[in-house]
C-alpha cells in the first residue's frame, strides 16, 4: 500500500530495513531530514542501531569506516560541503575496499553559497573509487538504497546513492515501503572477510611501495568494472520481489528510430519524460543510473542510430566543460558513426528545470550546430558586459 | 621471592623469574624504527600491559609507517590505519560496532603529537565528548617526525625543527608547548594521564589502569626521538628521564578533570642538563643575550610546572622519579 511520505522519511525507513548496526552522520541541508528521521526511529525503538552523532562529516565517514572494519554494517549520509570535507576519507574507504552505503543528497558546492540542488558534490568525488548510482525519483531512491547494500557487500566496494536535494529529499510522494520480510529475503546477514578480530589479527591500511601500488589500483578498477554485473543482478532480483525495475545501469525511453537523443542523470529525467510525451517529441531519452562504473557498453548500445546526442547535467568542470558530457563523448567516439555530442549544464544551484527545457534544447542545437559546451540557462542580461 | 621488611628489599631467584610467563608481545621486533626510537619502545610497553584482546586505530605517523611496510606487519593484534587526522573517529566507529555486537574487546587509538595536538584534535575531542570506551594513546615526540622533523604544537618552546629553525631573527620555536592533557581532562573524562617511556613501570601501570575503565581515557607518553632531538640512540632513556626530573615534562594523573596524582621529583635537575644533551637546543648555548633569555625562560617554565602540579618530592620515596624505576614487577628490589 503506497503511503504519502517525504523522500527523506522514506529513505530513513529504507535504511532501517537494511539493519545497519552503526549509523553516523552530521547535519547539512538537504540531507538533514534523513538523519533526523533516522534519529527518531532510533529514539522510538523502531530501529536498533548505534547512532553516532559526530562533530563533523570527516568523522561521520571515519566512524562508519571504523564500524565496518570492526564487523558491522554501517550507513552515513551527507551533501555538498560535507561530501568535500569527507573527500579524503571517501578515497580511503574505497581504496581499502570495504562495503558501505551512503546517501548523497545532491547540492551545489560553495562559493557562491547555495543550499539548493545540483550534482557538483558527488561529481567532485567521482574518482574516489565508489560506485555511484543516481536516482530519478523517491521510489527508486528507496529501492536503490536497499539494492546498494547487496551490491556493496557482493563487490566489497562502497556505494554512494545520489538523490537530488529538495527535488527528491523534500518532496512528498505516494511511496511503497517494502516489508522487513522482503528486505531480509533480499539482503542476507553479512560477514566482512577482513573484519578486525583479536582471534585472527590482521593489519589493514599499511604503507605500500611503488612495487605494489599499481596492482592495488588495478584490482580496484577491475572490481568497479565487475560491479556493473552486480548492479544489474541486484536490480533484477529486486524487481522479482517488488515488481519495480530501474533498468540496471541505464534507462531509456522514446522511439526506436529516433535520431536525436537526450541523456541525463537523476531527477531531470522525469521532467524530460513528461515534456517528451506532452510535446510529442521524437527523441530518445537516456538516463544513466550508474555513473561509476561508467556503463560504456550499455551506453553505446543505447546510442545506436543517433545522429545527435544532447547531454544535460547538473555540474561542470569550469574551464573544461561538461563532466558527464566529456565522458559520454569519449565513450561514443568508439562507435563507427558517433553522434554529435552537445554538452550543457542546467539546473545549477537549484535553478528550475522547467518542462519547456526539452523543446528549448532541441531548438538550440538546430540554431547552433557544433556547440561543444555551455551553461544552458544563463540569463545574460544579469551579467556585467565583460562576462557575457 | 622473599621480602625483607627491615631493608625493604626482595630477593628474587633468576631461575624463578625465567619460569614466569613472558609479557604479551603485541608489537613484535623486526620493525623499521630508528635505533633508540622512544615511540617504538613505548608502543611495545603499551601492548605488554594492554594484552591481546584489543583492536587498534593508528594515525599516520612514524609508528604506523615503521610497523607496517607491506606485505609485512609487526602487529600481533588487529590493527588498522586510515588517515592522519581520524584515529579518534575510527576508534569511535570500532567501539560503536563492538557495542552493537555485544563484544568487549577494548579499542585503542594510537597517534603522534601531530595527529593528537593538531590535525586530529577535533576527532579526538568528539570521541571523548561522546564518551566512547576508547583508550587514546598519544606518542609525544614533540614534532612531526615522519615528515622530517617539523614543528607541532607540542614542540617545546625554543626547540629547533625544520620549520622553526634558529637564525638571526629567531631562537627556534616561538610558541609554548600546548598543555594537551589539561585540555583533554577538561572533557571531564574518567582518566587522563601523562607518562614517559623512561618510566616503564609507571607507563604499564597507567595503561592497566586505563584498560579497566569503561569510557574514554587518554595517555600522553613522552617518547624521545633520537633523529629529531639530536641525540644518540642509546641516550633516549637518559634524556627522557631528564625531561621529567627537570620538571619540563610533568608526570600527572587527572580524574574527571581533577589532578589526582603526580610522580614526585626527588631532586629537580637544572633544565640546562636536559637541554645541552640535545642538538635541537644547541643554539641556546651560543654567546648571545637572546639565548640566555630563552634558557632562563625554559627554567622558569620548569619551575612553574613544579609549583603548579606540586612535583617537588618530600625526601626519599620509592615511588618518586628516582625510586620508581627500581620497582620490579610486583616487588621492590631496593629503594
Ligand atoms: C592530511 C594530511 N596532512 C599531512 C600529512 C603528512 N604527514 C604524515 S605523518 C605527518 C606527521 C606525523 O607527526 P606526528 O603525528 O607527530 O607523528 P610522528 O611521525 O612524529 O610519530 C604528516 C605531516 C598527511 N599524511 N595527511
Ligand atoms: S624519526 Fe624518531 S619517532 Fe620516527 S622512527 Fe625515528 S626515532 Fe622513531
Amino acid at each position: 500500500m503506497p503511503q504519502a511520505l517525504e523522500g527523506s522519511q522514506a529513505l530513513a525507513y529504507a535504511v532501517a530495513l537494511c539493519r545497519p548496526q552503526v549509523v553516523s552522520a552530521y547535519p547539512i541541508t538537504p540531507q538533514t531530514h534523513i538523519v533526523e528521521n533516522i534519529s527518531k526511529l532510533v529514539a522510538d525503538g523502531k530501529f536498533q542501531c548505534e547512532f553516532v552523532s559526530v562533530e563533523s562529516e570527516f568523522s561521520a565517514a571515519s566512524v562508519a569506516f571504523g564500524a565496518v572494519m570492526a564487523g558491522s554494517r554501517a550507513y552515513t549520509a551527507s551533501a555538498s560541503q560535507g561530501i568535500l570535507l569527507m573527500a579524503e576519507v571517501l578515497y580511503n574507504i574505497a581504496g581499502t575496499r570495504v562495503p558501505l552505503v551512503m546517501t548523497c543528497a545532491n547540492r551545489a558546492v560553495s562559493a557562491p553559497l547555495s543550499i539548493w540542488n545540483d550534482q557538483q558534490d558527488s561529481m567532485a568525488v567521482r574518482d574516489a573509487g565508489w560506485i555511484q548510482l543516481y536516482c530519478a525519483d523517491n521510489q527508486e531512491a528507496v529501492d536503490t538504497t536497499i539494492q546498494a547494500y547487496l551490491i556493496s557487500e557482493r563487490c566489497e566496494l562502497p556505494v554512494m546513492v545520489c538523490v537530488d536535494g529538495f527535488t527528491l529529499t523534500h518532496t512528498l510522494e505516494p511511496l511503497e515501503i517494502p516489508s522487513q520480510e522482503q528486505v531480509d529475503g533480499f539482503l542476507p546477514p553479512y560477514h566482512f572477510a577482513r573484519t578486525l578480530d583479536p582471534a585472527r589479527p590482521i593489519s589493514s591500511g599499511t604503507l605500500v611501495s611503488p612495487d605494489h601500488f599499481s596492482e592495488a589500483r588495478h584490482s580496484h578498477h577491475q572490481a568497479l568494472l565487475k560491479a556493473a554485473a552486480e548492479i544489474i543482478a541486484a536490480d533484477d532480483a529486486w524487481a522479482a520481489l517488488s515488481g519495480r525495475h530501474y533498468g540496471g545501469l541505464l534507462q531509456q525511453e522514446g522511439p526506436e528510430d529516433a535520431t536525436i537523443g537526450v541523456l541525463t542523470m537523476g531527477s531531470i529525467f522525469g521532467t524530460l519524460a513528461e515534456a517528451r510525451e506532452e510535446g510529442n517529441h521524437a527523441v530518445r531519452l537516456i538516463r544513466l543510473r550508474a555513473f561509476r562504473p561508467f556503463p560504456v557498453d550499455a551506453l553505446q548500445a543505447a546510442a545506436a542510430g543517433l545522429k545527435k546526442l544532447v547531454v544535460l547535467e547538473r555540474a561542470l568542470s569550469p574551464g573544461g566543460g561538461g563532466i558527464l558530457g566529456s565522458e559520454v563523448r569519449a565513450a561514443l567516439s568508439e562507435l563507427e558513426q558517433p553522434p554529435a555530442i552537445y554538452s550543457y549544464a542546467v539546473g545549477l544551484g537549484g535553478r528550475d528545470v522547467p518542462l519547456s527545457l526539452l523543446g528549448a534544447v532541441l531548438e538550440r542545437i538546430e540554431e547552433r550546430p557544433g556547440e561543444r559546451f555551455a551553461i544552458f540557462d544563463v540569463e545574460v542580461e544579469k551579467l556585467p558586459h565583460e562576462d557575457r | 621471592m622473599k621480602r625483607d621488611e627491615a631493608s625493604n628489599s626482595i630477593a628474587i631467584k633468576v631461575a624463578e623469574l625465567r619460569r614466569r610467563p613472558h609479557r604479551f608481545q603485541g608489537l613484535a621486533s623486526g620493525h623499521r624504527a630508528c635505533l633508540g626510537c622512544g615511540e617504538a619502545l613505548a608502543a611495545r610497553l603499551v601492548m605488554e600491559a594492554a594484552g591481546p584482546d584489543v583492536m587498534i586505530a593508528n594515525a599516520t605517523g612514524c609508528l604506523e609507517i615503521f610497523t607496517t611496510p607491506w606485505p609485512e606487519s609487526a602487529w600481533r593484534v588487529p590493527w588498522m590505519h586510515s588517515l592522519f587526522e581520524n584515529a579518534g573517529a575510527i576508534a569511535a566507529g570500532m567501539e560503536a560496532a563492538l557495542k552493537a555486537q555485544g563484544k568487549t574487546t577494548k579499542v585503542l587509538s594510537f597517534a603522534g603529537d601531530g595527529g593528537t595536538f593538531d590535525i586530529g584534535f577535533q576527532s579526538l575531542s568528539g570521541m571523548m565528548e561522546r564518551g566512547h570506551n576508547v583508550l587514546y594513546v598519544c606518542y609525544d615526540n614533540e614534532a612531526y617526525m615522519n615528515t622530517g622533523i617539523q614543528r607541532s604544537s607540542s614542540t617545546p618552546h625554543a626547540a629547533m625543527t625544520t620549520t622553526s629553525p634558529p637564525g638571526a631573527e629567531r631562537m627556534g620555536k616561538r610558541h609554548l608547548k600546548k598543555d594537551i592533557v589539561s585540555i583533554v581532562a577538561a572533557h571531564h573524562i574518567p582518566y587522563a594521564a601523562t607518562t614517559s617511556v623512561a618510566f616503564p613501570t609507571d607507563l604499564r601501570k597507567k595503561v592497566r589502569r586505563a584498560m579497566e575503565i569503561e569510557g574514554p581515557t587518554f595517555l600522553q607518553i613522552h617518547s624521545p626521538c633520537p633523529l629529531g632531538w639530536g641525540t644518540e640512540g642509546e641516550e633516549s632513556i637518559a634524556v627522557g628521564r631528564l625531561a621529567v626530573e627537570t620538571g619540563l615534562f610533568p608526570i600527572i594523573e587527572l580524574e574527571r578533570g581533577q589532578l589526582t596524582g603526580v610522580l614526585p621529583i626527588r631532586e629537580p635537575k637544572p633544565v640546562i642538563d636536559y637541554l645541552k644533551a640535545q642538538g635541537r637546543f644547541r643554539h641556546l648555548f651560543q654567546d648571545h643575550y637572546k639565548a640566555r633569555e630563552e634558557l632562563e625562560h625554559l627554567q622558569a617554565l620548569a619551575d612553574h610546572n613544579i609549583a603548579t602540579f606540586g612535583l617537588a618530592g618530600q625526601g626519599v620515596d620509592r615511588h618518586d622519579s628516582s625510586g620508581i624505576n627500581r620497582v620490579q614487577r610486583e616487588g621492590v628490589r631496593s629503594a
